[in-house]
């Protein structure tokens, strides 16, 4: 019987692509390389012929569940329909062949999208100050602490050493502090899910650097008291970082920029569509204030009259990827907005009718501890007794990929719903219905779930206990 | 209403009802401060002029030119078989596997990307990506601190790409400089409070260093040496790992990305089992389902920021999986003998051309060290060069700021390309 992976499947000589003819002559490598250097067991890498390697990873791509095949409620990551034209417009030849060192004149078209964008991102966010070379949503929360923290030592303020952070907050948060050298230390709740403004003015003190709050949260809850929050922090001297994961719930509804928040990432990968790929390459954009620009990384992109060019802003933080970040995200993300505009805002408009749609259906037989109007997600509990986990299993043999769950971690047996915009009432409404018939199944059923799969449940400790993770 | 929501304005009245408002600005009564008025955006396009426009930007590239550029992405052929793989919608639209029973073709994908790498760099675990070279190299930087229980500093030379560099400080990561010449990094005094030596093979210059002497400098010190090499150099250098390497990070862009200025691209990392436990980013494992059936899950999740938070050993959560999963299929399409042809064609031009300018009378920089398929050239005026170049249809080399010009050359150059690149030099003077 054949084994399973690519390398199983070939045998010694059989090759898949074949290259163009030397048309120089050979050089022999020892006569360039000292012996040592060079390699002397070949790599054991599979040796198959192109139609093998298509059927594989098509077989592969079978055993996989994306929004093009399935309902994909999964809450935190916007998993919204990736418009095809995005794929196009990625694929232009004057694109995908420009090298990231060709001099500004050679690039003056990728110049300009970039200049563009940076520009929209701005308008969203009412932030003017944009960088696009962040290359993930975690990156860009760094990208921005690091900014942060430069500021305070170029006002030669050191004794700001504390980030704080909600109890809500994604673990990239409390991570990312801990990465740009600061103490995180963590804010509770107030009975909405939102942050607790009279614990917040409690802990705010001159070492505090920034608070990196999510809105609306990850429970799906608009911070609604955001202006306060910001003059809090302000007075102290702090900043306020906003994690734009939930993006998607603001678009022309919501302006952080006027609402107080000195910097926040866009996570291009979510809000403006650009596919998730399997868990990557995203897209970590961030814009802020006025005052944090000249801390932005190296490099941002400029216009000079009719030209583009990019510029290594004057205290910079220094160059967070190699080149100029995803810069197919970034086409992309152009792509998506160009053809929204201002209806942008319809985007959010029905995202969050759609979450709070399946709040409406689902109360009653789930438990939603924040019962009030949510955002573009909604945080529910199974009925008592019953798992997260097994409703999650049970959804898979519906034919749907399940929500998020056991997040946020203050909720427990957490199950965060986020529709996106681009399904329709029927689909959401068979969803439901799913749900709802998940909600009645006896407990000791739903833990044989899933047996529709490619495979049933996974033994996870014996994976981590006898790690095996190559051939 | 917007081009992907499907909802008819009788859907939305229904919905609206049902959560029991009336209208959808009732839905942002919580907003505070609320957002008046309409988003300062370009009008909307439809999707045919929206790509319109798309092209007209292109055409304001100089593209389609055979290319001279390296110093970190080269211009490497792309089979078409990574493209039709890799836009299947399961791989492009799903997200990071936590499912694990509906996402076993990103799960064994990663697993097969995580095999190629620990092959090709003779480490025994690697992660499933990180965002790109740079952030490998800088992840390295950090690991090293951590594995030694030092503070975040690391011996460097002129060898490694400056802008590998600039990413380890901007990670907060101090570095000292290591005497670089003659085209290579002189290991033979390395201070010895640095967490780790980095060497680059083939280094910035194209030059293949001696990753023995960095490793053993490295642990003379008591520190971890981080091999950074080019996957497809693999093919026929030595594994790092059997030269006394601690840690590998890499770009994997020339193993069928396309340049794309400069991202998306994927980063690779491997080192031994025994420092698994301070490898950033995911990882996945075998192992088998409630039926014993093989199967593949993300594994030593403990040392990720959603379980971990503040003491997680990295803040990354998203990998490069679809452009992991690229280089997972050229590795497969060419196997260990097309990487090697990949990287022997590319080696006999390069020195095709460095020996015809050598013979139009120009100099190289290290003309007594061994390179692959990138060389430093001196030139009197490297931008006029570079302009001639551009006005004959030739993207030319990085002009390195003194004198100096860097070629790099892959299979992708033709003999008449080679030869139209050095006539136009030797008459730019």
């Amino acid at each position: 019987m054949l084994g399973n992976l690519i390398r199983d499947r070939g045998r010694e000589g059989r090759r898949g692509y074949t290259l163009p003819k030397p048309d120089t002559e050979t050089k022999d490598l020892e006569s360039i390389l000292p012996k040592k250097a060079l390699r002397r067991e070949k790599p054991k890498l599979a040796e198959v012929d192109e139609p093998t390697v298509i059927r594989h990873y098509t077989n592969l791509s079978r055993k996989n569940q994306g929004i093009d095949t399935t309902f994909y409620p999964l809450g935190s990551c916007t998993m919204k329909h990736n418009p095809r034209a995005n794929e196009t417009a990625a694929a232009v030849p004057g694109f995908a062949g420009l090298h990231p060192l060709q001099p500004e004149v050679q690039a003056q078209g990728a110049l300009r999208i970039m200049h563009e964008l940076q520009g929209f991102l701005a308008e969203v966010s009412g932030l003017p100050a944009v960088s696009l070379q962040p290359l993930a949503g975690a990156q860009g929360e760094l990208t921005s602490i690091l900014m942060v923290k430069k500021f305070f030592e170029d006002s030669g303020d050191d004794k700001r050493t504390t980030v704080l952070v909600p109890s809500t907050a994604h673990g990239t948060n409390p991570a990312t502090a801990s990465m740009a050298g600061f103490k995180s230390k963590e804010i509770g709740l107030d009975e909405h899910g939102c942050v607790d403004v009279d614990e917040l003015r409690s802990m705010v003190n001159e070492t505090t650097a920034a608070l990196m709050i999510t809105n609306p949260n990850t429970c799906g809850v608009f911070e609604h008291r955001i202006p306060e929050i910001a003059e809090v922090l302000h007075e102290c001297g702090a900043f306020l970082y906003m994690d734009g994961a939930n993006m998607n719930a603001n678009m022309g509804r919501f302006c952080p920029g006027s609402a107080g928040v000195d910097i926040m990432h866009f996570n291009l990968h979510k809000t403006f569509s650009t596919p998730h790929g399997g868990g990557g390459p995203g897209s970590g954009a961030i814009a802020g204030v006025e005052r944090l620009a000249p801390f932005l990384p190296d490099p941002a992109v400029e216009r000079d009259g009719e030209t583009y060019t990019f510029v290594r802003p004057e205290k910079s933080i220094g160059r967070v990827a190699g080149f100029h970040g995803n810069f197919g995200q970034l086409i992309r993300a152009w792509n998506y907005i160009r053809m929204h505009g201002p209806e942008l805002r319809d985007v959010t408009d029905m995202a969050v009718l759609n979450a709070n749609y399946v709040r409406a259906k689902l109360r009653g037989t789930y438990r939603i501890p924040y019962d009030e109007l949510c955002k573009h997600e909604v945080v529910v509990q199974p009925p008592e007794g019953m798992k997260a986990l097994d409703i999650a299993k049970g959804l898979i043999d519906h034919g749907y990929h399940p929500p998020t769950i056991y997040f946020p971690l203050v909720v427990k047996e957490a199950m965060l719903i986020e529709p996106t915009e681009t399904e329709s009432k029927e689909t959401i409404d068979d969803f439901i219905g799913a749900m709802l018939e998940l909600a009645e199944a006896k407990p000791e059923d739903l833990q044989e779930a899933p047996t529709h799969a490619p495979t049933r449940r996974l033994d996870e400790t014996r994976a981590a206990r006898n790690l095996k993770a190559r051939w | 209403m917007a081009r992907f929501t499907p909802h008819t304005e009788n859907d939305v009245r229904e919905m609206l009802d049902a959560i029991g408002v009336e209208t959808l600005d009732d839905l942002f009564a919580d907003v505070d401060p609320k957002f008046e008025g309409e988003l300062n955006l370009p009008p909307v396009l439809s999707e045919y002029e929206a790509l319109r426009e798309v092209d007209a930007r292109a055409k304001e590239n100089a593209s389609g030119l055979p290319i001279f550029l390296g110093a970190g992405a080269y211009d490497r052929i792309t089979p078409s078989a990574i493209g039709a793989i890799i836009s299947r919608g399961e791989f492009l639209t799903s997200y990071t596997p936590y499912q694990p029973e509906i996402s076993q073709g990103t799960l064994q994908s990663i697993f097969e990307f995580q095999s190629i790498i620990s092959e090709l760099t003779g480490l025994e675990v690697s992660n499933a990506s990180v965002y790109d070279g740079a952030n490998a190299v800088a992840e390295a930087a950090l690991m090293t601190a951590r594995l030694t229980k030092r503070d975040p500093k690391v011996a460097v030379s002129k060898g490694l790409n400056p802008r590998y560099r600039e990413v380890i400080e901007t990670y907060l990561v101090e570095t000292v400089e290591l005497p670089y010449e003659d085209g290579t990094t002189d290991f033979s005094n390395v201070p010895d409070d640095v967490s780790g030596v980095f060497v680059q093979s083939p280094n910035f210059f194209g030059i293949v260093e001696d990753i023995e002497a960095a490793s053993e400098a490295a642990h003379g010190v008591g520190a971890l040496s981080v091999a950074v090499c080019d996957p497809v150099s693999l093919a026929i250098l030595e594994a790092p790992g059997n030269l006394g390497a601690d840690v590998a990070v890499g770009e994997a862009q020339p193993l069928g990305m396309p340049l794309m200025f400069g991202g998306p691209y994927a980063g690779y990392m491997a080192t031994h089992a025994k420092f698994v436990r301070q490898l950033p980013g995911r990882i996945c494992g075998e192992t088998v389902d409630q039926d014993g059936k093989l199967a593949y899950v993300l594994t030593l999740r403990g040392r990720e920021q959603d379980i971990r938070r503040a003491r997680a050993n990295s803040n990354i959560c998203t990998n490069q999986a679809l452009t992991a999963l690229a280089a997972t299929v050229y590795t497969a399409l060419m196997g260990p003998e097309g990487l090697r042809e990949v990287a022997q064609l590319s080696i006999s031009k390069a020195h095709y051309l460095a020996d015809k300018l050598q013979d139009a009378g120009l100099k190289l920089r290290y003309p007594n060290a061994p390179f692959l398929w990138e060389f430093a050239v001196e030139m009197p005026d490297v931008k006029r060069s570079n302009e001639a170049l551009l006005e004959s249809g030739i993207v030319g080399g990085l002009d390195l700021g003194d004198g100096a010009m860097l070629a790099a050359v892959t299979e992708k150059r033709t003999r008449d390309e080679l030869d139209a690149f050095v006539e136009v030099v030797r008459n730019a003077g």
